[in-house]
């Protein structure tokens, strides 16, 4: 969405549009006001990615507008703080948060540990039918629902279109063989020194990646229904023979083995890198002016496919979760649902994709870039999830580090899966 | 003589409390908060060690007796942190003692200018250590890192390094943004340890020929070798249970490649959330430093000052 429409406006604009939203989302969530009196919820967010503090700020102000008897106490910490935060609050300390926000990689965990609350029952019908499928992924485990999705995230492919014309490419990449082939023709023209930045380490941001290959490669699961393991077998397998292949031909920044999701934001705003993949929000960071040399330069489109994929994408969604511990659940799941609805998600989409389908049909948001919305709703159709099961921290701690392993040249790729694959019986134990 | 000072001292109608009581009362709030805050929870590690306590389980806790201990240490991962622990403290702990030897002498000198010499050298100990370990970071940062630039420009390097991403150098970076932040303390007690040999003797031994080479190795040098053992064991402890500065430069990564034993404790404690496992591991760290001590201690006292 780098051109993306309120960017477009004036400021005296996106004030009007904001307040006008702000004005209707008070009244959607006025029709779901909790009862009683003076309440007061502590809710607890991430600072990074998608929604940024001032969106919650606007949507919690709706809420709060339509139910004057509701306090609402935001926090925000940093994704990687957020699970450890929430699982200490309610497991072993105050259990002070009525409402978390919960990744597609955690609801099996907390679910069994108690730390959230089913809400199935209580779904209304218009999020039921009106939410994409792969949103509720991020809720959903063994067929209940434990949060109200909110985000509505997965890869893209950002790249650098002044410098694919440098080198002589016309039509940006479809297929990761596109990709290898723009990124050996920019490093012959000597333009960058490694057209490709990704955030891979030690952390669950090389997970991310790893998925979103290995689903162009044609994983769909990586443990199956008796908890063997997939993913050291074809997609999984072949995602990471592709990634060391890229370190190997010197067409991937080897520093992105210490890089985050921010830092090949930074590096793509440096024009140092031509290409890369990362989540929704970091359009809106390289096309920044402020923040980026090359803003208007990056453009993004659907993540590259492989063979019989025609796009691949990792399941980046994440709920709302109201908390075991709540004294409020009514009034939190209020909150959610209020914060959730298509006018809340629809008041600034610079940062994050609705995760309303209709969104995607309404010509006054696509029109920011129209095939970036085209492309990001077939993405959404068929996103892959990492695995939905209970240890999945442990699973993910070690994935990463045989990963990188095998990035560093230490062990093999096959080597590193298998390794991981024959500790899984002692994670479920 | 007696008798008339006898008369001049006035009769205490009430026993005195015993001077160990006295003593005992002073030391009880002290004492207090010390049972509290570090003996009842070592007291409560020490119980939580012998049962799987995994906080994401709640109320399934059973009793494993040593089980936690005898998993660590049959783990391949436990006795690789070890190693690494181990390599970082041998490093750091001997290049800080060469380092603030090398800096204890200079300043020891009569140079001009030896006071703004001392308060430079001072100056990397009195920043944080998390401080420290960010402008490490930024240092080292492989796109936009000072070291790579400076590098580059002396003509040392051809290319860019990636000191923090690459398993084979990130250890000896966080080695050395170490180094970097504790050789002033090194320095300032070898320079206290020096001031205080008797240079006579140092005099005397050049008059009768020793070189100021000799001299240092047969005179200065077992006069403070006392206090360099002191910092020894002072630096292995410190250096052992490392984890501020690497948890900040690395995470422990890349590859698990500056994982010490206690961001291996860490990791198992708080990301795994298997308390009993952290709690065991605490425990063995505690018993490996208490061996490291034991053995210097007994270094230290054959040099008979303790």
């Amino acid at each position: 969405m780098g051109n993306n429409l309120l960017a477009q406006r004036g400021r005296l604009g996106r004030c009007a549009a904001i307040s006008m939203a702000v004005l209707l989302v008070t009244a959607c969530g006025s029709a779901a006001s909790p009862s009683g009196g003076a309440v007061t919820l502590h809710a607890l967010f991430m600072k990074q990615a998608a929604y940024s503090e001032q969106d919650v700020k606007t949507m919690t102000d709706a809420f709060t507008a339509a139910n004057p008897n509701v306090t609402v106490i935001p926090e925000f910490v940093a994704y990687d703080s957020l699970h450890d935060k929430i699982v200490t609050d309610q497991v072993g300390g105050s259990g002070q948060y009525d409402i978390v926000l919960m990744d597609a990689i955690w609801p099996a965990e907390f679910a069994q540990a108690g730390i959230v609350t089913d809400i199935t029952s209580k779904i209304p019908a218009e999020f039921k039918s009106g939410v994409f499928e792969s949103a509720w992924t991020a809720a959903n485990y063994q067929g209940k629902t434990y949060g109200v999705p909110w985000i509505n995230d997965s890869k893209f492919f950002f790249f650098n279109k002044k410098m694919l014309a440098d080198a002589g490419i016309t039509t940006p990449p479809k297929t990761w063989d596109d990709v290898v082939a723009a990124a050996k023709a920019i490093k012959a023209k000597g333009l960058v020194k490694f057209p490709l930045v990704g955030s891979w380490k030690q952390a669950e941001a090389v997970i991310c990646d790893w998925t979103q290959l290995a689903a162009a490669f044609g994983a769909t699961d990586f443990v199956d229904a008796q908890g063997n393991a997939l993913f050291n077998t074809d997609g999984g397998l072949k995602a990471l023979q592709f990634m060391k292949q890229l370190l190997d031909d010197g067409l991937m920044n080897p520093a992105s083995l210490g890089f985050g999701e921010d830092d090949v934001n930074a590096t793509m705003s440096a024009g140092s890198a031509a290409m890369a993949l990362n989540w929704t929000y970091g359009d809106a960071v390289m096309n920044d002016p402020k923040q980026s040399k090359v803003a208007g330069q990056v453009d993004v489109i659907g993540s590259p496919g492989q063979g019989s994929v025609a796009t691949s994408g990792v399941n980046g969604g994440m709920a709302l979760a109201v908390t075991k511990g709540s004294k409020h659940p009514d009034e939190a799941l209020a909150y959610a649902l209020s914060i959730a609805s298509q006018k809340s998600q629809e008041l600034n989409t610079t940062l994050a994709f609705p995760m309303w389908t209709a969104s995607f049909d309404n010509p006054e948001l696509t029109k920011s870039n129209p095939a970036f919305w085209a492309a990001a709703k077939t993405q959404f159709s068929g996103l892959v999830a990492r695995p939905v099961v209970p240890y999945y921290t442990k699973l993910s701690n070690a994935l990463q580090v045989a990963i990188q392993e095998a990035l560093q040249g230490k062990v093999s790729p096959e080597e590193a899966l298998n390794g991981v694959a024959a500790k899984l019986p002692d994670f479920q134990k | 003589m007696d008798a008339p000072v006898r008369a001049r001292i006035p009769r205490v109608r009430t026993r005195p409390w015993p001077e160990t009581w006295v003593a005992a009362a002073f030391i009880a709030p002290a004492a207090t908060v010390i049972v509290l805050v570090v003996l009842v929870p070592l007291a409560r590690a020490a119980w939580m060690s012998l049962f799987d306590i995994a906080l994401i389980r709640p109320g399934d806790e059973p009793f494993v007796g040593l089980g936690n201990y005898i998993d660590q240490l049959t783990s391949p991962d436990f006795w690789a942190a070890v190693g690494r622990s181990l390599f970082f403290t041998v490093a750091s702990t001997t290049l800080e003692l060469m380092f603030g030897l090398a800096l204890a002498l200079l300043m020891d000198q009569p140079l001009r200018g030896r006071w703004l010499l001392r308060t430079l050298i001072i100056l990397p100990w009195a920043l944080p250590t998390i401080v420290n370990a960010l402008m490490w970071r930024w240092i080292d940062n492989a796109e936009y890192g000072a070291l790579n630039a400076l590098l580059t420009q002396l003509g040392l390097l051809d290319d860019y390094k990636v000191w923090l991403s690459n398993s084979d150098l990130a250890m000896w970076m966080v080695i050395v943004a170490d180094v970097w932040k504790m050789t002033p303390l090194v320095a300032i007690l070898l320079l206290a340890a020096l001031q205080s040999v008797d240079r006579e003797l140092v005099e005397v031994a050049k008059v009768d020929g020793a070189s100021a080479f000799q001299a240092f190795r047969r005179i200065v040098l077992p006069l403070v070798t006392p206090v360099i053992l002191i910092l020894l064991v002072l630096r292995t402890m410190e250096a052992f249970k490392v984890f501020d500065i690497i948890w900040i430069m690395t995470g422990g990564g890349p590859a698990n490649a500056t994982q010490t034993i206690a961001i291996y404790a860490y990791q198992t404690a708080f990301q795994g959330y298997d308390f009993g496992a952290g709690a065991a591991l605490g425990y063995l760290i505690a018993l490996i430093i208490m061996v490291l001590a034991a053995i210097y201690l007994r270094l230290l006292g054959r040099t008979g000052r303790v």
